[in-house]
């Protein structure tokens, strides 16, 4: 049968339609990535010039002196993302672990609703939260309590990452080393936990990442500072507040310190999104997701 | 034996007190906010929620403005981030169907999106999207459709209501082309297959076929990048020019509940403060019920989770 034989035949408006929205798909996908190619390319431009070893080194100097750096707020970022990750890593495994080796209990799935509900929550209000419970307890802004609010975004990232690579772990392997007499806590611990590290891994990555580049909960935590952090509970500076406070402050010269310390930043994040997404991450579509 | 039993005990502890945790921070929010917006919430009862006041120095608050400001750049970027998310995972998932591998290097690249942070898109939006879209945007549409109240404005401003929801259109991208893109490739092939052998064009197939088949999961990607517009504060914080305003005019600078929050609750104090709290509550409850509707879109679509609305 030849084609023109099809009762069928596609009608040249069918055709038309066609292309129109293929061509209409294709125009979405460059506006999509438009932006990103401008983003990367203007941050790489401006924030270029501001990069040097003093620069990364130093502390802040007022606006008419030249040598300033953002010292204090690559340690302070660190130290509080670290924070949030000592915080966050246990809580976040230990509940991904329940929500994919007790799936079918009741908490498991509320506590797993919660916490895909927590992923999605003004990261603003989360820091609101930690001013009541901790800034004002404490009645000074520090680093721990900013520490404490990245860790609240980044446990159900991580809680949510890891129960999405445990669920990939064959049952067979728990199976056969529940048939080898082997308990249960040990399964999960030696087995479960071993064979799905690289998801857990991703998980914390993506977290980390994700911590690194939040402000708002920041602002009304750790605040700022201009001096190296010595005390986890005083005002600490961070990457993300330095870069909102030079932006706003209308002064040319802190405008170009704000495009290096976001170069600074946008490298460390592609750097770690990269990182997961072209090796260890491949198998979990669900770590994608969750960002 | 008296061993195993108390590991595997020790084990479910440990792993349950972790499941309460994320449940409690929940909770725990909840009532800390409520209990310090109480004193806003009975001196101006349900008024606060449509009052258009906002005066410190007379202690009037109103959350009209901001909750307009919120919704209003959120519909920008949804109508604008909406259709281009599902372009882009329409191509993935079904154009580049035989190119696997490319198809998840695009993924990857439009996921990059949401590795910019968020003070990162402030900072670009203020140096490099205002005066950009002030020659290429706002007064070519203020020339040609002025007419038209969304566009009537004073097109040369550059903080207003237009320059936050392009930004929030970006942002929103990757979270609703991720979503949409993970439910279409979770579309059975014999659902396409079917409409191929009637003879449907590729585009028939797509939208006869495909979408509505996916289309629980595209709505529950939807209204998670609408969660994500709501909260979002940085970069809006930078970009809306802060003052409360509730006009039809896109061009005109405003004010959103996240915002309102970052500029005003650091010194604030008494009602004052109480008021904020009501803002961040009211903010808490949206993103609740935007979020939970979301999931369980999402839930059901994924999981096969049964979940009777």
């Amino acid at each position: 049968m030849t084609k023109a034989n099809l009762p069928a035949r596609i009608s040249l408006w069918r055709k038309i339609v066609d292309k129109l929205m293929t061509i209409l798909v294709l125009i979405a996908v460059v506006l999509a990535i438009v932006p990103l190619i401008l983003i990367l390319g203007d941050v790489f431009m401006k924030g270029a010039p501001a990069l040097s070893i003093g620069f990364l080194t130093n502390v802040p100097t007022a606006q008419n002196i030249s040598g300033g750096g953002i010292g204090p707020a690559i340690q302070g970022s660190f130290i509080m993302v670290g924070l949030g990750a000592l915080i966050s890593v246990p809580i976040g495994v230990g509940a991904g672990i329940f929500f994919s080796e007790w799936s079918t209990s009741k908490l498991s799935t509320i506590s797993g609703f919660m916490n895909d509900v927590l992923t999605g929550f003004p990261t603003m209000v989360l820091g609101l939260f930690v001013f009541i419970l901790i800034v004002l307890t404490t009645k000074e802004y520090s680093a721990f309590a900013g520490g404490v609010a990245l860790s609240l975004i980044m446990t159900p990232i991580i809680a949510r990452t890891t129960s999405e690579s445990l669920k990939l772990v064959p049952t067979s392997l728990r199976e056969a080393s529940m048939a080898l007499g082997i308990p249960r806590w040990k399964t999960v611990l030696r087995i479960v936990l071993s064979t799905g590290k690289n998801g857990l891994l991703t998980g914390v990555l993506l977290a980390v990442a994700r911590a690194m580049g939040e402000t708002a909960p920041l602002l009304f935590t750790a605040a700022t500072s201009v001096i190296f952090a010595k005390s986890l509970f005083l005002p600490t500076a961070s990457l993300t507040i330095y870069i909102y406070n030079y932006a706003i402050s209308g002064a040319p010269s802190l405008v170009t310190q704000a495009w290096g310390a976001a170069l600074l930043l946008i490298l460390v994040l592609l750097a770690l999104n990269l990182l997961v997404k072209l090796t260890i991450g491949r198998n979990s579509s669900k770590a994608r997701m969750e960002m | 034996m008296q061993f195993r039993i108390r590991g595997d005990t020790i084990l479910k502890i440990l792993l349950i007190a972790a499941a309460l945790f994320i449940i409690g921070i929940v909770v725990a929010l909840a009532a800390e906010l409520y209990k310090g917006a109480a004193a806003s919430i009975f001196k101006f009862g349900p008024a606060f929620l449509i009052g258009s006041k906002w005066k410190v120095n007379k202690n009037e608050f109103g959350a009209l403005p901001f909750i307009y400001g919120t919704l209003l750049t959120s519909a920008i970027a949804i109508v604008i981030g909406f259709p281009i998310s599902l372009g882009v995972a329409i191509f993935i998932s079904e154009k580049l169907k035989s190119h696997r591998s490319f198809g998840y290097v695009l993924g990857i690249i439009v996921d990059l999106l949401a590795a910019v942070p968020s003070v990162v898109y402030g900072l670009w939006g203020v140096f490099v999207l205002i005066p950009l879209l002030r020659t290429y945007a706002q007064t070519p549409l203020h020339h040609y459709l002025g007419f038209i109240p969304l566009f009537s404005g004073n097109p040369n401003l550059g903080s207003d209501f237009f320059t936050a929801g392009i930004v929030l259109a970006i942002m929103i991208i990757p979270t609703m082309s991720a979503v949409s893109r993970d439910v279409l490739n979770a579309v059975p092939n014999s659902q396409r297959e079917a409409m191929y052998s009637l003879g449907a064009t590729d585009w028939e197939v797509t939208q006869k076929s495909v979408l509505p088949y996916a289309r629980s999961g595209i709505f529950g990607g939807f209204i998670l990048g609408l969660g994500r517009a709501f909260g979002e504060t940085m970069a809006v914080t930078m970009l809306i020019g802060n003052i409360p305003t509730i006009t039809a005019n896109l061009f005109s600078p405003g004010y959103t509940l996240s915002s309102l929050i970052a500029n005003e609750f650091g010194g604030s104090s008494g009602l004052y403060e109480s008021s904020i709290l009501e803002i961040a509550l009211i903010l808490f409850a949206v993103a609740l019920l935007v979020n939970v509707l979301a999931r369980l879109l999402l839930w059901r679509m994924n999981r096969g989770i049964q979940i009777k609305f």
